[in-house]
């Protein structure tokens, strides 16, 4: 099939790339940018392990159209860290022991960034809600809970 | 009470350096980064890409496999078959009728029968297409109840009846427990089949080098050196040909403890193409691979004293297995093992079936064989202390065990931490103030479980220590940890780095781990039955006591004095009572001096009274360290529609000692919510053999949106062969959490659940019929009333 030649802004940086209309977003990250952070563990939308950011929305790679994210701003799990250091939730997950395996991490947390970017001090029904699309098999979730919870009260200090 | 339970007082534990503190994982920073490489996500260059081809036939005979077209086509490297590998294989030596990819014979829709490998998708999905089979369909069988009748045709020429296994086993006079009881009761449980729903696809990479024939495999497994022995066997290759790495792996839960066959498709396919093979499976073929937990069908019947003491156990399970042997044996054996080694029974007669059916193969899972004869056994004694008027808690500690003992068959228990457990969870729970005073719709429901830390014999007897750490420290003054574990998630990796510098007083940061790669690192076991931290942990602990004795006599020569002398505080050590002191750096020179760079190591074995009694199958069961565990679940049923909502879980586990209570926790955790998801939502469906759930829209595990707070109490019984006292966490709080459910449910609405999954559909056909007979007894009354009139 044709490929033609995309832009993509990922992780604030702007790569270029062949792809064919009917590639995948997961595949152009994993294969095309070698930024397999992003997991797949399904079938096509089940788990929620290849949550990104476009737009600073949660999105499901492995069910989204690399060439639908054209000049949108894509963030991956490899993007939270800055300068060596850790973001708030990935240093909550670890000492939390919100991960486990790790196979579920960097969806789970990709999509509770995009919750704390929405709401910075989230109830934790608020929490439940926004990440029962992610499926963990590890960790019965408690800890996941009690890491974001503990990532908003560090970003919400930081911020003070 | 036949004896008065009190909790000998627990010994304090001594002041640690790095064991008992909430640790977070060695491993995590990758994890939360997206820098951990899991089997798909290794940089190992291009590969061709691996497909399997499989059966459409539940049962049938192979008459023909015609690759001829598929090898034709552009981009293909390779098609295979079953006629490509050596040998069968299977888990168990005695049990091995598996090929990687079926001979003569499919026994399950979904069994691989050819696999190619292509330069790309496109190509790999038309070599598929392009293979033509012929199978002549069989009579197939999808419950234990036909596989087994008169006349069926057996999926296994050695197995007429499809029998898999019959396990007898008979402990004291059971005829007798039942006259002396004061209560008898019998009843019927079913356990939908589950499965692990480990979130990372199953995945090989192999690489096969034809000038030198050797073979690289990286793969998702649990217990590398099974992968090992098995790729050697069924390839008909030397095991000195080949290396097996384990990276990151994402969960198992029992489907990676056996070699399972992609694993051996995608080595024969790189063989076969001369070169590099990536095979990645479908989440739907994740499912079709399976080894998950048998539906099982338990009689049980239960004899009690008034004071609740249990007189006699009669049971009764039939475990619909799947086509091929797997580790189905040893779950038959565990399920009459851990039936009621939990408490002192008086007599106990267990019959087990194994039975072959035309689905894909059950094998081990979190709680091996143990889950669906706990919900049986544990929800009759509900019900029995219901009728005898006693108190759920009474019954258990009617029934308690003193260590060190032996149970009825022949089990070793040294340490139990099972009353302190009882009493946490009662005083957390508010048992005696809350149960049956929540209101219409809500209850209280508890139940006891256990586990083995690891199997005391393994599954090759081999003769070997069951675990080898070895150690390495160098020039840098880095130790590494050399050890075979394979951490899945589970945090072995942490927990070995945590013993090691304890025992050398040193930081953490001083200690490195590589592991799981078969070119660098001892042989283990593996990660299976709860084994790794009290097997690798007893030898690494031994490995650091050895290391500590060489630094400190090479310390002792330095300072020209004797090894007694010194005073070992890790990252310095002086002559006691002195001020002449060496740092770390100063005594690895010495040590170094000596004899260049120092590898030791820490061995370890079960001793053998831990391993079981002299009747036939009494290996299986059989631990150096049972762990402990007591829960009580609140509910919440909403009436009108039968949904079960789970509002909180107190959990008390007796893990020995908590070497990581962080880690320990989120194990105890998992395995309770994974109880959860069996006891309400999780169940495979099969149509004629074709999986109808084969994704995890319509497997329903829990999401976090109906997962409740779980609250654990971690009981230290510092068990006397466990690591600074430690014992298993992982698996032994799972197999509580259903009945603990179904008395919850019970007490919440008068209606006792004896199936699996508790749906909400079963929840209200239940409420339904309860209904329906309370009217027609109404009916009945009021005509009996007028005919009176």
């Amino acid at each position: 099939m044709a490929k033609r030649l995309l832009t993509l802004q990922v992780n604030g940086r702007s790569h270029e790339l062949a792809a064919a209309d009917h590639e995948l977003l997961v595949d152009v990250l994993r294969d095309g940018l070698l930024l397999t952070g992003t997991k797949q563990g399904c079938d096509g939308g089940e788990c929620g392990a290849c949550t990104v950011l476009v737009d600073g929305e949660p999105r499901l790679a492995c069910i989204t159209l690399a060439a639908s994210v054209q000049g949108r701003a894509v963030v991956t799990i490899e993007g939270l860290s800055s300068s060596g250091r850790m973001s708030a939730l990935q240093q909550a997950f670890h000492e939390k022991l919100g991960t486990q395996c790790g196979f579920c991490t960097p969806g789970m947390v990709m999509a509770a960034e995009a919750l704390l970017r929405r709401e910075p001090d989230p109830s934790e029904a608020q929490i439940r809600e926004a990440l029962s699309g992610n499926l963990c098999r590890c960790t019965g979730y408690v800890k996941i809970v009690e890491s974001v919870q503990a990532a908003a009260q560090t970003r919400t200090g930081e911020r003070a | 009470m036949r004896h008065e339970q009190t909790a000998p007082p627990r010994a304090p534990a001594p002041a640690t350096h790095s064991i008992g503190q909430r640790t977070p994982l060695v491993d995590g920073i990758e994890k939360v980064t997206g820098r951990a490489r899991y089997t798909a996500d290794l940089p190992l260059g291009p590969t061709l890409v691996g497909r399997i081809g499989r059966s459409t036939v539940a049962h049938g005979l192979i008459r023909a496999i015609d690759t001829t077209r598929a090898l034709a086509l552009p981009g293909v490297r390779a098609v295979i078959t079953g006629a490509d590998f050596s040998a069968p294989y299977g888990v168990i030596p005695v049990a091995q009728n598996e090929w990687p990819l079926a001979r003569d014979k499919v026994r399950y829709r979904g069994e691989p029968l050819f696999a190619v490998a292509a330069d790309d998708e496109a190509s790999a999905s038309a070599a598929l297409d392009a293979v033509e089979v012929q199978i002549d369909p069989l009579p197939a069988y999808f419950s234990a109840a036909d596989a087994c009748a008169d006349g069926a045709v057996p999926l296994h020429d050695n197995r007429p009846g499809n029998i898999e296994r019959r396990v007898e086993q008979d402990f004291g006079d059971v005829d007798a427990g039942f006259a002396a009881a004061d209560l008898v009761l019998e009843r019927h449980f079913e356990c939908a089949e589950v499965a692990h729903g480990q979130i990372e696809l199953n995945s090989t990479v192999a690489q096969w080098e034809p000038e030198r024939e050797r073979l690289t495999v990286h793969s998702v497994t649990q217990v590398p050196y099974y992968l090992h022995l098995t790729l050697a066997q069924t390839l008909g290759l030397d095991a000195s040909q080949i290396r097996v790495v384990k990276p990151f792996v994402g969960g198992g839960f029992g489907h990676r403890v056996e070699p399972l066959n992609f694993e051996m498709v995608c080595a024969a396919l790189a063989r076969a193409a001369g070169g590099a093979v990536s095979l990645h499976l479908t989440r739907e073929e994740g499912f079709l691979t399976h080894r998950g937990r048998p539906a099982t069908g338990t009689r049980l019947r239960i004899g009690m004293k008034r004071s609740g003491e249990i007189t006699a156990v009669d049971a009764e399970v039939v475990q619909r297995g799947g086509a091929y042997g797997g580790y189905g044996l040893v779950t038959i054996l565990y399920a009459g093992a851990l039936l009621h080694a939990l408490y002192r029974v008086g007599a106990v007669r267990y019959r087990g079936a194994r039975v072959y059916t035309n689905l894909p193969p059950c094998g081990a899972m979190r709680g091996h064989g143990a889950v669906n004869v706990r919900f049986a056994f544990e929800s009759l004694l509900d019900e029995m202390a219901e009728a005898l008027k006693l108190d759920p808690f009474a019954v258990r500690r009617a029934n308690l065990l003193v260590p060190p003992t032996r149970t009825l068959n022949d089990l070793q228990v040294n340490s139990y931490g099972l009353p302190l457990c009882l009493d946490a969870v009662e005083a957390a729970s508010g048992w005696q103030t809350r149960r049956g005073r929540l209101g219409r719709g809500r209850g209280l429901g508890m139940a006891c479980s256990h586990y083995v830390s690891g199997s005391a014999k393994p599954v090759h007897w081999s003769g070997e220590p069951h675990a080898v750490v070895n150690l390495k420290l160098d020039f840098d003054s880095g130790i590494t940890i050399l050890t075979g574990a394979s951490d899945i998630g589970q945090g072995s990796t942490t927990l070995l780095t945590q013993v090691v510098a304890e025992v050398l007083l040193l930081p953490m940061a001083r200690i490195r781990v590589v592991a799981t790669d078969s070119a660098l690192t001892p042989k283990d076991n593996g990660s299976y039955s709860s084994r790794v931290s009290f097997m690798v942990g007893n030898a690494a602990l031994r490995a650091a006591q050895a290391m500590k004795r060489v630094l400190v006599e090479a310390a002792a020569r330095r300072l020209e004095v004797q090894p007694d002398d010194i005073d070992w505080q890790g990252e310095s050590c002086s002559v006691a009572g002195t001020d002449r002191q060496l740092d770390f750096a100063q005594v690895v020179q010495a040590a170094l001096a000596d004899s260049g760079t120092l590898t030791v190591k820490g061995a370890w074995s079960t001793p053998p009274e831990t391993q079981g009694g002299k009747f036939r199958g009494a290996a299986v069961g059989s631990t150096a360290g049972f762990s402990y565990a007591a829960q009580v679940v609140e509910v919440r049923v909403d009436e009108d529609t039968g949904a079960v909502t789970v509002e909180r879980v107190w959990v008390a586990h007796d893990c020995g000692r908590a070497l990581n209570p962080l880690a320990v926790e989120g194990q105890v955790q998992g395995a309770v919510w994974m109880g959860m998801g069996q006891a309400l939502s999780e169940e495979t469906q099969y149509h004629e053999g074709l999986h109808l759930r084969a994704n995890f829209i319509d497997y329903r595990m829990p999401t976090i949106a109906e997962s409740p707070q779980i609250d654990v109490t971690l009981i230290e019984s510092i068990d006397p062969l466990g690591p600074f006292g430690a014992k298993e966490a992982s698996e032994g709080a799972l197999h509580g959490f259903a009945p603990a459910l179904a008395a919850a449910v019970c007490d919440a609405i008068g209606i006792r659940p004896h199936e699996l999954p508790v749906t909400p559909d079963r929840v209200f056909d239940a409420i339904h019929a309860r209904r329906r007979e309370q009217r027609l007894s109404a009916r009945r009354a009021a005509t009996k009333a007028v005919e009176k009139a």
